[in-house]
């Protein structure tokens, strides 16, 4: 089992806890882990992306290199875009279909929807509103991650374990908000 | 029984300290270093010992005081990032020159591709220059292992241990097996006290003795990097802490997949020696230089290792690497530039797509300092003239779009100086913007500097109450800002506090204008909490 993942959005969106819950799923699955982390500068509001690495062997780099990575995972349309070039020829995509536009010149929504859904195998999801309709409107990022479980090859089973380990100390009610927006998510995913 | 852990190659250092017997951890702020500090103010065993751990005004102070745990024989580490180093440099050299008592560990780290930095400096250079062993580990579970050794290797040896790290390996998590914590140190005195009295005779005594530790620290190196043997001497390589990682990455099989021949399969074809232990294994380097038709260097950050290697061996020796342009010569190392160097094609991804366009990082809406860039360019435009020196922190994102309000970023501290400089060389008006943090860090010595020349300066000092861009840690001058200014001489009359809100531009505006045309110096304090920092407090 070998799985490198990039994790795309834009500073504050939450990619690192994405990378947090599947980290968790996967050390209880007994797997090694590397996460690659953006911090300082980048930020503030500009695009951010996490590596992360699940494997049954050895893994070396902390970096995933261009054609290396088996998943794309973005919470904005245009974020999954820019990473196609780390991404292997029988890789896949899966997005959030809201964007996040915070810059003037954010491209045209439908050509970037349309450029999602002609790759093979994407997996889209609105999770700002799946997330918002379970009651969850500040777990976009959890939701995300249920649409994208379809496709992970992790037990669904741990992921929720996950979600409650990592987010135990915030209390139950944030627990559960989460449950219910990874299960939202996962419901409203289109492959 | 060892405990597995996710750790940060930050946290891992952290952990490692505290397990080696802390006493104190002393540092200032920055990226990628900043997350050791903040794991052990938040460890419980740290706050049960009641370890020091709070943040200090620069580099410098932090070096120093830790160097005086290490006098009365208690261990102490030090973080930075690399530009810290500038910093700390004069208490760094000297701490070698007086040696220590309890262990002092030195974290430098680098951040090659400047990510989150104005240069991408490399701190191996000041470990050679200072005679000071470095470490550099190649993973998290060495990060942790080795920040012990260091210790213990500061102790025999009688200097501080440098550990060098790059932003890949702080900012990266993977699992760590951790140890039980060893008790603190107890205090005990230098038995040679004299070497603390760094006078010439003293200094001369000890520069001899340095220069030998450093004899013994190169032997200490020699037995700890790692020599692997490989079938095809055609090529040796030397891998430098995580460059080890990149390496062995394209040594496995999936790596290989689009390899014109599949000649790697999980061994190691060629020989190779990994340095984690510095001064460099010079007798290594040229028995793999004798065996080998070619050595490649592959080094994150500055060409440290290549230089040196291409100086102990022979002119027709054939080394690659950052000098060569087998690896580029500036920026990080990846798994896509290392595995060019390995002479193996690039894996095959999509093309770009073309829609994408780029996203800089910005202000954060409703943060404070939109509200002074607004205020002072539209005050600006009544001076044509006019230049704003600013510093380092979030508000020099001041200088993007929309706003193109400043005219410099240099070093901690810089714009109050360089307003100065500008100011007694005839520029009016001559205006600095520095952050809180950065003032307490670098600013207040230029500001006295200002005030002695009766410079015409008018320095803004944007108080968000926060080290806001390392994540909003403690500011060491918080609510005293006003008393510092007063207290290195600024008068009162021109020492003006303002809230920036869009509702007191007018106002702010008028203040502007006043202190702008004051022949002497002012100083403007915009003063509202980092909208992060408030956010998570709701």
């Amino acid at each position: 089992m070998k799985l490198d993942i990039i994790l795309a959005g834009v500073g504050g969106q939450g990619i690192l806890t994405i990378a947090t819950v599947i980290g968790e799923a996967a050390l209880a699955e007994g797997l090694d882990i590397k996460q690659a982390e953006v911090h300082g500068m980048s930020q503030r509001g500009g695009d951010v992306h996490s590596g992360l690495r699940i494997s049954d062997g050895t893994i070396w780099s902390d970096l995933i290199g261009r054609g290396m990575a088996d998943a794309v995972i973005s919470l904005d349309p245009m974020e999954a875009l820019r990473y196609l070039p780390w991404l292997k020829p029988d890789g896949w995509i899966a997005a959030n279909s809201a964007p996040f536009k915070n810059i003037p010149n954010y491209p045209d929504e439908q050509a970037l929807l349309d450029e999602l859904r002609r790759r093979h195998g994407t997996v889209m999801v609105d999770a700002d509103a799946v997330a918002r309709e379970a009651g969850a409107s500040r777990s976009s990022n959890i939701a995300l991650l249920g649409a994208a479980s379809v496709r992970l090859g992790l037990p669904y089973g741990q992921l929720e374990e996950g979600v409650r380990r990592v987010f135990a100390h915030k209390g139950a009610a944030v627990v559960e908000a989460n449950l219910r927006a990874m299960n939202a998510g996962k419901n409203g995913a289109h492959i | 029984m060892n405990e597995k852990l996710l750790l940060l190659g930050d946290e891992a250092i952290a952990l490692g300290a505290i397990n080696a017997g802390l006493t104190g951890v002393y540092a200032y702020p920055g990226t990628p270093s900043t997350e050791i500090t903040e794991y052990i103010q938040h460890h419980p065993l740290a706050r049960e010992r009641g370890l020091h751990s709070r943040w200090c005004a620069n580099e410098k102070t932090a070096l120093e005081a830790a160097l005086g745990v290490s006098y009365i024989g208690k261990r102490a580490l030090v973080c930075m990032k690399h530009v810290g180093m500038n910093v700390a440099a004069d208490a760094f050299v000297n701490a070698a020159m007086t040696g220590v008592n309890g262990g002092l560990v030195v974290v430098a780290a680098d951040d090659p591709s400047m990510h989150s930095s104005q240069n991408e400096q490399d701190s191996r250079f000041y470990g050679k220059f200072a005679f000071v062993p470095i470490l550099e580990p190649s993973s998290q579970q060495e990060a942790y292992d080795m920040t012990s050794e260091a210790f213990d290797l500061s102790e025999r040896l009688g200097v501080p241990v440098m550990m060098r790290i790059t932003t890949r390996m702080a900012h990266s998590r993977a699992i760590v097996s951790v140890g039980a914590a060893s008790e603190q140190t107890p205090m005990r005195m230098p038995s040679s006290p004299a070497d603390w009295i760094l006078l010439p005779v003293n200094a001369r005594r000890r520069y001899l003795s340095l220069l030998e530790t450093y004899d013994r620290a190169a032997e200490y190196a020699s037995s700890r990097n790692l020599c692997v043997d490989g079938p095809d001497r055609s090529t040796g390589i030397i891998a430098c802490g995580i460059g080890y990682n990149y390496v062995m990455e394209h040594f496995t099989d999936d790596a290989c997949r689009d390899a014109p021949q599949p000649r790697f399969s999980g061994a190691m074809p060629h020989p190779l020696l990994r340095i984690t232990h510095y001064p460099l294994p010079v007798e290594a380097i040229r028995r793999m230089a004798a065996e080998c038709g070619r050595l490649l260097v592959v080094e994150d950050g500055q060409p440290f290792v290549e230089e040196q290697v291409r100086g102990v061996l022979p002119s027709a020796a054939v080394v690659a690497g950052r000098l060569s342009g087998e690896l580029p010569r500036v920026g990080e190392l990846t798994p896509d530039n290392v595995r060019a160097a390995l002479g193996l094609g690039p894996l095959q991804g999509a093309g770009p797509c073309p829609l994408v366009v780029p996203r800089p990082p910005a202000l954060c809406a409703g943060c404070g300092h939109r509200d002074l860039y607004n205020v002072l360019n539209e005050e600006l435009r009544n001076y044509p003239e006019a230049k704003v020196f600013s510093d380092i922190g979030c508000y020099t994102l001041g200088a993007l779009p929309p706003f193109r309000a400043i005219d410099s970023c240099v070093d901690m501290g810089a714009s109050i100086t360089m307003a100065k400089g500008a100011a007694d060389g005839g520029l009016h008006p001559s205006i600095a913007v520095i952050g809180d943090s950065t003032f307490t860090h670098s600013g207040m010595t230029g500001l006295l500097d200002a005030v002695n020349s009766n410079s015409p300066i008018t320095v803004v000092i944007s108080d968000n109450l926060t080290t806001a861009m390392t994540g909003g840690q403690d500011s060491a001058g918080t609510g005293r800002l006003e008393a510092i200014c007063q207290g290195l001489g600024v008068d009162p009359a021109h020492i003006c506090v303002v809230v920036p809100l869009p509702a007191n531009m007018g106002q702010i505006r008028e203040i502007l204008r006043r202190e702008l045309d004051h022949q002497g110096v002012s100083v403007i304090i915009p003063r509202r909490e980092c909208i992060q920092t408030l956010k998570r407090k709701l």
